[in-house]
């Protein structure tokens, strides 16, 4: 049988780690040929292997684990230190009498084993033979009754947890580790598949590039990077797969970073994101504490959170850090400034990474970490909260920006921003599933659209400019029917993908948790018109009309067409794999509704949600939003109704443009302001410590060496020693000169004193002695 | 016994008398020649004060050697070493030097007699007996066989010593 | 006779002697005070050895250190008046004071 892969699941980020490290050596040797098909065979080989990863989990969801898995799973799925261990054995214990549900047969074996399993629950080799079923029986007893009120079809299922400790100190084990439930498996499905199909998109978008090679290493190393992120078992992995991706970011932005534009706006997207992830490294270091301080395990924390143990102000403000990491880099208010500079990459790298999977990185850390989230903010009890607040305001300013650009990449990337509003609100209002599923349908929609818009420029000869596009339906008929259905997607038109997530985003807020949140609601509605409105502003300057550019645009090779229509036909039909369970009446069978939420929704270590059910005066609702906004759209371009020339006639509409061109004055404020305020004075007030007391101290001691030293030298070495030394001498010279006048070389003057001598002598002798 | 040994007194003090005088007049003397005479004076006294003292055997080898021969030698020494017009000037120090010798003199003559009265006082000789030429040559070829031996030697090298130094060529 | 009669003598030659030495300028003279000077002390030893002799009469030490005295005494003379004259051929002059090359 094929060997269970769900614990093998490192082997994705590491197939596509070794693919880099393969293309960093040997890239330029091989030539561009084989270093994309390295690429693309080892991402290939990657999504075969999600895919069977997938498999596995829909059949472990099937058939869940009981008895003795069940508790190995649970142990190491809680990544448990023995104190935490002893906890839940003691709770177990009690548990166990009271329910009948018994897994006996390791009741006896619990007792005499149960410190030594304990003690390993972090090490990898956990996986069998722990006899901790009691407890294990018991928590899943937990879980089931606390599961009873979805309606009790799925048991507990515990995600499979694989670590290995990295290091220890002072108590605390730092592990290094997998975990692989349903949102995983999903992100493993979608990060592969669209890094694969940018992969053989951008063997013809960058042919004969000068850093081809290097091109292609970073994609490796950013899907790799991706991977390692989702796959992250614990909270300082999630760190590292975070700070990685934004590294190539970095990497992928400045590509061309021959113009500056370019690296500017590579360090602007870096820059803000290292201001966002001060907050996230608070919150990774906030939550830790919370959690009583013995493990960064993602699920330790969210079932500590979830259990009540922890102070509810402490998660709160270590939700608000997280969410501070979340800010920059899925794009929310107000760091969001990035993300549209951040076209100025190369199409396929703004396709995958600002678009499908890396902005959705923070989106991410809160569905994983959403016991702490919910927990702290409240969710299921308020009816605004910060969160969800920023993720409704973000949905708008993102729409409002999209309708002044002119440049057709940057109107995709708003658009993302306010995308990804939609998916921090859904989250924020409690609807768990309808956030990640938007997730899911937006990477392969909004990958479509910039795939497409790829396409676009690179028969227009490089320029996304939409005034110089038009009537290019004519000329390009693939990429404009992948386009127009991506289109219709986003702006979530029935029965194309976008129509079902957005439409479980606003079903979600309606009903909400405990109270509606209205504001969301309105927020959510809004947008979705504004959205449809947008993009149909893009649609027909692109593709309607009459050509007003310079080059004689023809459609793209089949590398770049077929991608998109891979994409277009998943935009359409992905849709279905959320089918709710009542639509309009319709009752499908149970075994093909809701299938996403059923087995990505955590039911392991999970606050228990309220799913709302489809809404239909909603749908009818965004529906003619959506509707209404391509109409007017249609109406103002195609037929050229509507007051064009406003913004000369009036003032205000001319005030309102200029403020909506200048990005709110955000970047102002940013750059010009704070940025500069902080350089200027704190710049200049440390160059004047520096100049003036570091200097000053440096140069003070340089200065005083110097004449303690001159002092030394002159009044000691020259004065004291140096007399000392040449007295002596002199000395010697003087008395010298003064006795060499005793030998005057007259032997008549040395026998005087001879004999003068021997009379004293004798002297001595005969008076004295 | 008593006429003898004021006769020999006698004989001493007079003997003695001249043989200061004698040596003063060598040190003093203006007249190269007459000092060497007066060299002759004392070295015939000395001779003299030998056989009072019973040796007679030194006493004939010091006229031998001493009146015979090294005078015989100074007397060529001074003839050969005269300055081209004869006269002998200034054959005295400076008078600070001969002073400063003088007082060197005294002050040694001072000590050694005050060592010698303190050491002998008024020690006599007793019966002076004579001392055989015989004896004295056994003693010196045998008792002091060895010095007698190196005395030869070193006459043997001042004798090629002299001639060395002095020969022209 | 006393014996201190002859150490005297011996001892008054002496000091005329080095009198002689130390004050005249002549080389001849000088040696010829040397001469003194051994005079003198062989009239000490001598002297000596005639005290010596009255005690034991096998000891002739007096009389045999006397003669080697003179031996060398005359051996000395001679070189030193073969230098005296090397002196007076090279100089001309034997002033005992312009022989002080050796001077410091």
């Amino acid at each position: 049988m094929i060997p269970n892969l769900l614990d093998k699941v490192w082997i994705v980020p590491a197939l596509m780690a070794s693919s880099f490290l393969i293309i960093l050596f040997f890239g330029k040797r091989v030539g561009t040929r084989a270093t994309a098909g390295i690429g693309i065979a080892a991402v290939s080989l990657a999504l075969v292997f999600s895919v069977c990863v997938a498999g596995q989990w829909i059949n472990r969801v099937n058939n869940p684990p009981t008895g003795l898995a069940l508790a190995a799973d649970v142990v190491a799925a809680n990544g448990l230190t023995p104190q935490t261990g002893a906890n839940i054995v003691g709770e177990i214990e009690a548990a166990t009498t009271e329910s009948g549900e018994t897994v006996g047969a390791g009741t006896h074996a619990m007792g005499s084993t149960e410190s030594g399993s304990m003690s390993e629950t972090s090490n990898a080799e956990m996986a069998t033979m722990e006899p901790t079923s009691a407890e294990a029986g018991a928590v899943a007893t937990e879980h089931a009754a606390a599961e009873g009120e979805h309606g009790g079809e799925h048991a507990s299922v515990p995600p499979v947890v694989r670590t290995t400790t990295w290091f220890t100190v002072a108590g605390i084990n730092f592990e290094v580790g997998t975990l692989l439930d349903g949102l995983a498996a999903m992100m493993l499905i979608t990060v592969c598949i669209i890094s694969l199909l940018v992969h053989i998109y951008s063997t013809e978008y960058l042919h004969g590039d000068i850093r081809f090679t290097h091109y292609y290493a970073f994609l490796s190393l950013f899907t790799a990077s991706m991977l390692f992120y989702v796959l992250s078992s614990n909270t300082l992995q999630m760190l590292v797969g975070w700070e990685l991706v934004g590294v190539c970011s970095f990497g992928l932005i400045g590509h061309w970073w021959e113009e500056k534009k370019n690296t500017d706006a590579a360090l602007k997207a870096f820059l803000t994101n290292r201001v966002g992830d001060i907050g996230l490294i608070l919150g990774v270091t906030i939550t830790f504490f919370a959690a009583g301080a013995t493990s960064f395990n993602v699920l330790h924390i969210n079932e500590y959170a979830l259990a009540g143990h922890a102070n509810t102000t402490l998660l709160l403000v270590g939700a608000l850090c997280l969410f501070g990491g979340v800010t920059s880099k899925s794009g929310q208010f107000p760091l969001h400034t990035w993300l549209p500079d951040a076209m100025a990459g190369p199409t396929p790298v703004s396709a995958l990474i600002h678009a499908a999977t890396m902005v959705v990185a923070g989106v991410y850390l809160i569905a994983r970490l959403y016991g702490v989230f919910f927990t702290g903010l409240g969710i299921g009890s308020s009816s605004l909260h910060y969160v969800a607040f920023i993720g409704g305001f973000t949905t708008i300013i993102g729409g409002l920006l999209a309708f002044v650009q002119t440049d057709l990449k940057k109107v995709l990337a708003y658009s993302t921003i306010s995308q990804l509003g939609y998916m921090v609100m859904a989250l924020g209002v409690g609807a768990w599933t309808a956030g990640v599923f938007h997730l899911f349908t937006h990477a392969f929609f909004k990958a479509c659209l910039f795939l497409g818009a790829g396409s676009v420029s690179h028969a227009c000869h490089h320029t996304f400019d939409m005034r110089e596009m038009g009537g290019l339906r004519k000329k390009m008929p693939i990429t404009h029917a992948t386009f127009l259905v991506a289109t219709l997607a986003l702006a979530g038109i029935f029965p194309l993908a976008g129509f079902w997530s957005k439409d479980e985003i606003l079903a979600g807020a309606s009903a909400g948790q405990q109270n509606a949140y209205t504001l969301m609601l309105v927020f959510g509605l809004i947008t979705a018109f504004l959205t449809a409105a947008y993009m149909g502003r893009a649609y027909w300057m692109t593709f309607r009309g009459e050509y007003r550019g310079h080059a004689e645009p023809h459609e793209s090779p089949k590398v770049i067409t077929v991608p998109l229509i891979i994409l277009a036909i998943c935009a359409v039909f992905l849709g279905f794999t959320n089918f709710p369970a009542s639509f309009f009446g319709l009752h499908l069978p149970s075994g093909i509704t809701t299938r996403f939420e059923h087995y990505i929704e955590p039911t392991f270590a999970f606050p228990p949600l309220q799913h709302a059910e489809f809404t239909p005066w909603l749908a009818v609702v965004s529906t003619i939003l959506a509707a209404g906004g391509l109409f007017i759209a249609y109406q103002y371009y195609e037929k050229n109704r509507g007051p064009h020339g406003l913004t000369q006639r009036s003032k205000v509409a001319r005030a309102g443009y200029t403020f909506l061109e200048n990005k709110y004055y955000l970047d102002v404020l940013y750059t010009d302001i704070i940025a500069a305020d902080t350089k200027g004075p704190l710049a200049r007030a440390a160059y004047w410590f520096n100049m003036n007391v570091l200097d000053g101290v440096v140069n003070g001691l340089g200065t005083g060496a110097r004449k303690i030293a001159g002092f030394v030298y002159r009044d000691i070495d020259q004065l004291v020693l140096d007399g000392i030394v040449n007295g002596s001498g002199s000395v010697s010279e003087k008395s010298g000169q003064m006795l060499r006048h005793v030998q005057t070389g007259r032997v008549q003057q040395y026998a005087a004193i001879l004999f003068a001598g021997a009379v004293v002598l004798a002297g001595v002798f005969v008076f004295v002695i | 016994m008593l006429a003898l040994l004021v006769a020999q007194n006698i004989a001493f003090y007079f003997i003695a008398a001249l043989m200061v005088f004698g040596a003063l007049r060598v040190v003093t003397c203006k007249n190269l020649m007459h000092a060497a005479l007066w060299l002759v004076l004392v070295l015939a006294g000395v001779a003299a004060q030998y056989i009072l003292l019973a040796a007679e055997f030194v006493a004939i080898t010091q006229v031998l050697v001493y009146l015979g021969a090294i005078i015989v030698l100074f007397l060529f020494g001074i003839m050969l070493t005269r300055t081209k017009t004869g006269t002998d000037d200034n054959l005295n120090n400076s008078a600070g030097a001969r002073r400063m010798a003088a007082l060197i003199g005294v002050l040694l003559a001072g000590v050694m007699g005050y060592s010698l009265w303190d050491g002998f006082g008024k020690r006599e000789f007793g019966e002076l007996t004579v001392q055989r030429t015989a004896e004295v040559s056994d003693s010196i070829f045998s008792t002091y066989l060895l010095p007698f031996e190196v005395i030869s030697i070193l006459l043997l090298a001042a004798l090629i010593g002299a001639i060395v130094l002095a020969r022209r060529d | 006779m006393l014996v201190n009669q002859f150490l005297f003598l011996g001892a008054i030659l002496f000091c005329i002697g080095v009198y002689g030495v130390l004050a005249r300028r002549n080389a001849v003279l000088v040696l010829m005070s040397i001469e003194l000077i051994l005079n003198s002390v062989n009239i000490n030893l001598v002297a000596f050895g005639a005290l010596w002799h009255v005690t034991d009469p096998s000891n002739l030490s007096g009389q045999v250190f006397a003669l080697f005295v003179i031996a060398i005494a005359a051996a000395e003379v001679g070189v030193g008046l073969a230098i005296v004259l090397l002196i007076h051929r090279n100089r001309q002059s034997i002033d005992v004071n312009d022989v002080d090359l050796m001077k410091g």
